[in-house]
């Protein structure tokens, strides 16, 4: 707890370089997850090879992924959020499609028999009616990207992870536990955050969606 | 209004190709209500989703208002023609006003416009809109449900409207009373309505017109009383169930009975409308006969809508007619006279 005392200045420093690592590869992970799950309900033939591909990535070891990424994005951000996108692709891509499988087969039947187009269908019906099951997918991706992102610091990126790779290398704990501490926080922050974000916006697009 | 010419729908599937619908043609009239009927596995459903292109025929024609719906825009298509399902298919995320607003909104009417409509049309179908515009679909019964189903096909003032099953899911008791509804409300709104249901007694009750279907075809497509009095074939029979001649009855009316009046009727004979159908005639006879003012008539006369006695129904043809109608389906004749309305004989 010293550490934290006496350098606050650079707990902060570092508390915002793995808020922002983490923000912009979970940033990228649903801009591509979610697209990429609602392309896996429409052609069901790419479930299998998608959702295995994801399971497999998700199961390399972190480390072991930066190192086969270093020599495609070098040492630095890109790697880790290359492999952050990565990982976190799992859970949201699953999740969306869980969340639009979810929805009762009357309810898509009544949207195209009221005449709403596919594109329609998908703002105001699908993605509303699976948002929760969607959030649900970040969360989970978000706390544990950021767990992952404090082995950034091994490829020379700046977070938390870098207190706790200092601490190891002098052998001094009070900064391993400043980092751990920090990063624990952080992700149950993100977790209560985003699951009040949820039903923020889920009463929101309640009353956007529907009285348009 | 909608013509279905020799429409058949194929389904892909393993080994010998599945005929859902098999060479089926049906016209439906303007403001006509023809439901269609049929175990589950006939047809019908397919045969009524063919009509907004939620299924495609693969082979045969069918328009709407004269124009083929292949050449229409599937979307513009389903704007232009009410769909109810079972138990309402309503978007859960929607208030009970955005649904029943959502076909204006879709094309474009302005919020005030559909809020405005959205409230005209939940009290057409009984639900006070200051009680229920603002709540969400799972705050309901299932009979709210579905007459709020039943308000949203109708917000755009489609001339055509599709129901599949509306009242399956709901409680008897729930039902009789929406079926009643529908009723009133078709009165009211005259629309050309194609309903699919697998309940007979719902189709006698609501019908202009039934089209009995199984395996894909149409095995009869006649006005209730018709497929009651002559139905084509054994299945029909079957189908329409044991009590068919109790509900002959209500089918036939004293006019389709009557002979034509031997003189002026005699000061104070009995006169029944003609509208009235024979088994509610019975009744009425029962109640007369009760009071001792049959006399020594041997009938009674039948008033034409302007209430002039033009026809005459003698007792025995009465009662023979009764009987022959209850024996159809009785093998006990005798019991007919007697048990079904204390007529006389």
């Amino acid at each position: 707890m010293e550490y934290l005392r006496e350098h606050p200045d650079r707990v902060w420093e570092l508390t915002v370089e793995h808020v922002q690592v983490v923000a912009v590869s979970v940033g990228i992970a649903i801009l591509l997850g979610v697209p990429l799950g609602i392309l896996v309900t429409r052609w069901r033939r790419l479930e299998g090879p998608v959702i295995g591909a994801a399971g497999m990535l998700y199961t390399v070891p972190s480390l072991a992924l930066f190192g086969i990424l270093i020599p495609y994005t070098g040492l630095g951000r890109d790697t880790v959020i290359v492999a952050l996108v990565l990982y976190s692709l799992l859970a949201i891509v699953r999740n969306t499609v869980a969340g639009l499988d979810g929805i009762l087969p009357a309810t898509l039947d009544a949207a195209r028999g009221v005449g709403m187009g596919g594109g329609q269908r998908l703002v105001m019906v699908e993605l509303p009616l699976a948002l929760p099951v969607i959030l649900a997918g970040i969360r989970l991706a978000t706390v544990a990207a950021v767990g992952i992102a404090t082995i950034a610091a091994a490829v020379g990126v700046d977070g938390l992870g870098r207190l706790i790779f200092d601490g190891m290398r002098r052998l001094d704990t009070d900064r391993i536990v400043a980092g751990a501490l920090v990063a624990s926080v952080l992700a149950l922050a993100a977790d209560w955050g985003l699951a009040r974000l949820g039903d923020l916006l889920r009463r929101d697009l309640r009353r956007s969606v529907g009285r348009g | 209004m909608i013509a279905l010419e020799h429409v058949s729908k194929a389904f892909p599937g393993r080994g010998p190709e599945v005929r859902a619908v098999d060479d089926v043609s049906i016209a439906v009239g303007a403001g006509e209500l023809v439901v269609l009927i049929g175990p589950s596995g006939s047809g019908k459903t397919t045969t009524m989703r063919m009509i907004n292109r939620l299924e495609t025929p693969t082979e045969g024609r069918i328009t709407v208002n004269g124009r083929d719906v292949r050449d229409l825009n599937e979307v513009d298509l389903r704007r232009g023609i009410g769909y109810v399902i079972q138990q309402g298919g309503l978007f859960p995320h929607f208030t009970v006003a955005d649904n029943v607003a959502v076909v204006p909104r879709l094309l474009g009417w302005s919020r005030q416009k559909r809020r405005a409509r959205a409230h005209e049309l939940l009290a057409l179908v009984g639900l006070p809109p200051e009680r229920f515009a603002d709540r969400y679909p799972r705050q309901l019964s299932g009979g709210q449900q579905q007459r709020v189903g039943v308000a949203r096909a109708l917000a755009a003032d489609p001339p055509i409207v599709l129901m599949d099953e509306p009242f399956g899911a709901v409680d008897p008791i729930t039902r009789k009373g929406l079926q009643k509804e529908l009723r009133r409300i078709q009165a009211e709104v005259q629309k050309t309505i194609v309903f699919v249901t697998h309940d007979i007694a719902e189709a006698f009750l609501l019908g202009d017109r039934i089209v009995l279907m199984a395996d894909g075809r149409v095995v009869q497509d006649a006005t209730p009383a018709d497929l009651l009095r002559n139905p084509a074939d054994p299945f029909v029979t079957a189908f329409i169930g044991e009590d068919r001649g109790l509900r002959g009855l209500q089918f036939t009316t004293l006019e389709e009975l009557a002979e034509p009046a031997p003189g002026a009727a005699t000061p104070g004979a009995m006169v029944l409308s003609g509208a009235l159908s024979i088994l509610d005639a019975g009744r009425e006879l029962g109640r007369h006969g009760a009071n001792g003012r049959h006399g020594t008539a041997n009938g009674f006369w039948v008033a034409d809508a302007g209430g002039n006695p033009t026809g005459y129904v003698s007792f025995q043809r009465f009662a023979a007619t009764l009987g022959e109608t209850v024996g159809a389906s009785d093998a006990d004749p005798g019991s007919a006279d007697g048990g079904h309305g204390g007529v006389p004989a």
